[in-house]
């Protein structure tokens, strides 16, 4: 190919390649061509070879070289070169390379330039590349030109001016006198720039806009020059006078009257006038009228004008054209919390918009469906979502039915209906819902304690019929183990019953074990299920002992520490089965999961942490190993730790008011003052304080504070705490675990106790660190608590 | 302010690409691509809307495309602009280049790339809108091509010949000239003599 051959030429080559590596050869090669061209001084062709070079670039493929020829064509006096070398500026320079410095002069020289296009030119590159140096040099020469007579440079000037404040705020100063007075201009496209520039001013800086104020009434003159204008052609598109400027003009508008009744009363009139006097079957008067909707719900309106604006939002909603249904809703989202009322009003043709092919329009229409859901609507909306649910493209499976979750959550007429939508979310969508609905269902179903057998029964028909959703077959699976014995019985008011033997429960369980559709999760809560069955049923235990043995040789490791303790307590441990398996008590809602071991004398289980924990069948076991290293609270022992809260807060101890002790003055009162902190241990230069941070009547917040004066950093530093059997104790996570040296920093932990008895509160603390390698493990008893001062 | 702009044709094959944010070249060639699928996947009679497109920013921008014949016209926009209006926006664009190209095709676009570019400047500057009246456009754009033509030369007279006689008023040719039936006006003829 001929060096000098013509940018046509070259892509009808280039279009002739057959394929991406002929493609590549051939742009190789002229690549080179134009390379050996850049090295040559003087050449004719230069903005051929300049403009095949982006050609090239567009396509994709490297054009660095081209960085400095860009440079040296701005630089030449020739109107041709400059204007490639320009393009090819904007397109290969960008802030970071050095050559964007070197075009600065030449920018500042054509800014001067006789020629307006040589001018336009400069200020087109200016306002797509420039940095802020550049900007900053160039600032001066912009300001003389938002004086030119020349509308054509004014209104580029003006633009300019925008992209220099947008990168060096403070220079908005320098043209915000000016700003002003160029709102007097005829000319519509200096107008609409100046807009432009007054609102990227007011955005930036909030004072310039309460100077802007002042131009309201200008503006709303302007406005009305517009509508009431006649047909003019210039301006016209499909039947409105400009409807860019009017656009722009209105979002203005918007922000100038925002937390501002001044301006707002002075516009009034005008977004009235406006909202009633635009047609809206094109395009063009819909933009407008959307904008003024906008506007009128951004600033102080007064309520009629409001009441118009949702409606008009409303009539958008029935719109055919799919653009403008859109829009609507993403407005409507916007003002779902202020004026809940009026976009509850259409809510039907919102729910209908669900069911449209169009999938941002679905996007939309759910998230406001989900915004309108209340507590009178709650039972229609639910089955629409649902139904949703069944038919959504899969990228808003997820979202729709967390959405679906939280809205039952809060506002479910019963409890047997939030069981049965979370069971019908989880058989369409199971493998969508997220880690955390799982231990939330069962600790749900716990609590409705009345529906276990309704709950177990429409579990099982759901288990039998289909075994891969992995959420519902935990549930199942938890819910089988836990309440097989009313499976078994069969009868129920709700639903219609089942006949099922004790060989049919186990199938099912069995074959949960040994799908290859089965997660790791799963399997061990079935294992734990049939575990528990053993205590249930009273014929087939041996083939439950069998299936446990089996698996004491699996290879994944956690079944198979399961299936060993589970042998164990058959083997070793047979008297304690019955109580260690027996019912669980019910799941506290309020305790969340508790962080750093804590080993109290209460089950507060952990259920919401990512691993499921299959109910509290591992728990038997940690104290059944440990008990005797759990800290002896207080001379109580007990082994069997199922005691349920019920059965704690209802040992009351009749706590007299006043039995001398500092702590129980603590439960009396509620008095903020300065709590002083009191040192409870010391030793090694480790320092642990404690201080009372807020109490009630029935529960007392502490905060530990742990500081380190030695020479070392102490690393792994955790607390572990116990408290007599009455009290409920809760840990929140702690700052850190590394006391660095010196006592720079402390750790603190929060701790808050519930003591609805009113017992005697006392406390034990064990802390283990690590100090230099060394593990050091202490423990203290906490008896008397600081109490804040108070008379 | 718009972030990008880009016309490709039905099978990604980038057209045009305007980028008002500084990327990387491959970050940008990547930009199309992913534009591409998603524009590509829409029904004909859905939305103009898009949202998606997690490279350029974040979740602020909306793709607004207009599909014509064989060509895509994207623009991604932020919060800041109106949706509507930059269809609209779309709209002047292509009735512009089909004033400038006279009947503008894909063609015209390939070959001529950076006259499309031109055009575009005049329209859209740093991200923001400038000019939207037609008219104001094509006359800034004919005074720049007139400019260049200048300068060209004696390189530019076949050129400046081509427009010429474009612009040529030549009276209309009488499609039609009925001179009848030759042969009987010659035996008439004959017949005279």
């Amino acid at each position: 190919m001929s060096p000098s051959v013509r940018l046509q030429e070259m892509i009808r080559v280039i279009r002739s390649a057959r394929t991406q590596g002929e493609e590549r050869g051939l742009i190789q090669k002229e690549c080179a061509a134009i390379r050996a061209q850049f090295r040559q001084s003087d050449n004719g062709a230069r903005t051929h070879n300049l403009a095949k070079l982006l050609y090239v670039h567009m396509l994709g493929y490297p054009a660095h070289f081209g960085q400095m020829e860009c440079v040296r064509l701005i630089a030449s006096p020739r109107y041709s070169e400059k204007r490639i070398g320009y393009l090819g500026a904007m397109m290969l320079l960008d802030e970071k390379q050095d050559a964007s410095l070197l075009i600065t002069n030449s920018i500042k020289n054509d800014l001067s330039h006789s020629s307006q296009h040589v001018q336009s030119l400069a200020l087109c590159t200016l306002a797509c590349m420039g940095s802020a140096e550049m900007c900053r040099d160039l600032a001066p020469e912009i300001e003389r030109l938002l004086g030119a007579s020349d509308s054509y440079i004014k209104k580029k000037a003006i633009l300019c001016a925008v992209h220099i404040v947008r990168k060096i705020p403070e220079l908005g100063e320098l043209y915000t006198p000016l700003a002003c007075s160029l709102l007097s201009e005829k000319n519509h496209g200096v107008l609409h720039s100046a807009v432009v520039l007054i609102t990227e001013l007011c955005e930036r800086n909030p004072d310039t806009l309460r100077q802007f104020r002042k131009t309201v009434p200008e503006l709303v003159h302007i406005m009305k020059g517009l509508i009431m204008s006649g047909y003019s052609p210039e301006h016209n598109v499909a039947g409105i006078s400009d409807p860019f400027l009017q656009v722009r003009i209105l979002r203005l508008l918007r922000i100038l009257g925002r937390c501002n009744d001044a301006a707002s009363d002075a516009m009034n009139d005008l977004l009235a006038q406006v909202a009633t006097n635009t047609d809206s079957s094109k395009t063009a008067g819909s933009a407008v009228l959307y904008e003024t909707v906008l506007t009128v719900m951004d600033i102080r309106s007064e309520s009629g004008l409001r009441v118009l604006a949702v409606n008009i939002l409303g009539r958008f909603l029935l719109n055919n054209d799919r653009n403008i249904r859109y829009i609507s809703m993403t407005s409507l989202q916007k003002i779902v919390q202020t004026d809940h009322t009026a976009v509850q009003r259409h809510r039907g043709t919102i729910v209908d918009c669900l069911k449209d092919q169009d999938a941002s329009v679905k996007r939309r229409a759910l998230e406001l469906s989900l915004a309108l859901v209340s507590a009178t609507n709650i039972r229609t909306m639910m089955k629409e979502l649902l139904v949703f649910l069944s038919t959504c493209p899969p990228e808003l499976r997820a979202h729709t039915a967390s959405g679906i979750f939280i809205a039952a959550e809060r506002y479910a007429p019963s409890q047997r209906w939030h069981i049965d939508t979370i069971l019908h979310v989880l058989i369409t969508a199971g493998g969508d819902v997220r880690d955390e609905t799982v231990p939330n269902l069962i600790k749900l179903i716990t609590t409705a304690s009345e529906l276990h057998c309704y709950t177990v029964l429409k579990l099982y028909r759901a288990l039998i019929t289909d075994i891969s959703q992995q959420s519902l077959v935990q549930v199942a699976c938890w819910c089988i183990g836990e309440y097989g014995d009313l499976l078994l019985k069969g009868e129920c008011d709700d639903i219609e019953p089942m006949q099922l033997t004790e060989d049919d429960v186990l199938d099912a369980l069995e074959t949960v074990l040994q799908s290859h559709m089965s997660s790791p999760a799963s399997r061990a809560f079935a294992l734990t299920a049939t575990m528990k069955l053993s205590t249930r049923i009273t014929n087939n235990v041996d083939r439950i002992r069998s299936i446990v043995s089996i698996y004491g040789s699996c290879i994944d490791v956690e079944l198979q520490q399961r299936a060993v303790e589970y042998n164990a307590l058959f083997k070793k441990y047979d008297h304690m089965r019955a109580a260690v398996l027996e019912r669980m008590p019910v799941i506290d809602k309020s305790s969340p999961g508790d962080t750093l071991g804590d080993l109290t004398g209460e089950v507060t289980k952990d259920s919401s942490l990512s691993k499921p924990v299959p109910g509290g069948s591992t728990l038997p076991l940690e104290p059944a190993s440990q008990a005797f290293d759990l800290l002896d609270l207080l001379g109580q022992t007990d082994t069997v730790p199922e005691a349920s809260h019920a059965e704690s807060a209802a040992a009351p101890d009749p706590a007299g008011p006043s039995t001398g002790r500092d702590l129980l003055d603590l439960l009396g009162g509620l008095e903020t003052t300065v709590v002083p902190s009191v040192t409870v241990y010391e030793k090694g230069g480790v320092s642990l304080k404690l201080q009372c941070d807020s109490q009630t009547e029935t529960a007392v917040t502490l905060t530990f504070t742990a500081c380190n004066s030695t020479q070392n950093d102490i690393t792994k530093f955790t607390l572990q705490a116990a408290v007599p059997k009455s009290i409920q104790l809760q840990m929140k996570a702690p700052s850190g675990s590394v006391l660095p040296a010196g006592g720079h920093s402390a750790i603190t932990q929060t701790v808050v106790l519930s003591n609805p008895s009113k017992t005697n509160l006392k406390m034990r603390v064990r802390l283990s660190y690590s100090n230099q390698g060394m593990v050091c493990q202490d423990t203290v008893q906490i008896d008397s608590f600081p109490s804040p001062a108070w008379t | 302010m718009i972030k990008a702009i880009l016309i490709f044709n039905n099978h990604g094959k980038p057209r045009l690409s305007k980028f008002y944010e500084h990327y990387n070249e491959d970050i940008e060639q990547q930009i199309i691509r992913e534009t591409f699928h998603l524009v590509s996947k829409r029904d004909e009679n859905v939305c103009n809307f898009l949202e998606g497109g997690l490279l350029i920013g974040g979740s602020d921008n909306k793709l607004i495309y207009r599909h014509y014949a064989t060509l895509y016209f994207v623009f991604c926009v932020d919060s800041a602009e109106s949706e509507l209006g930059i269809l609209d926006l779309i709209q002047v664009f292509v009735e512009t280049l089909d004033k400038c190209f006279e009947n503008v095709c894909e063609l015209d676009l390939i070959f001529h790339v950076d006259k499309v570019h031109h055009i575009l400047a005049e329209m859209v500057m740093g991200g923001m809108v400038l000019e939207t009246n037609m008219n104001e456009i094509i006359t800034q754009v004919d005074a720049q091509v007139k400019m260049e033509r200048s300068e060209a030369g004696i390189a530019g007279a076949p050129a400046r010949a081509v427009s010429a006689v474009k612009n040529m008023n030549l009276p209309e040719m009488p499609k039609n000239i009925n001179i009848g039936d030759i042969s009987i006006k010659v035996n008439l003829l004959l017949q005279r003599l």
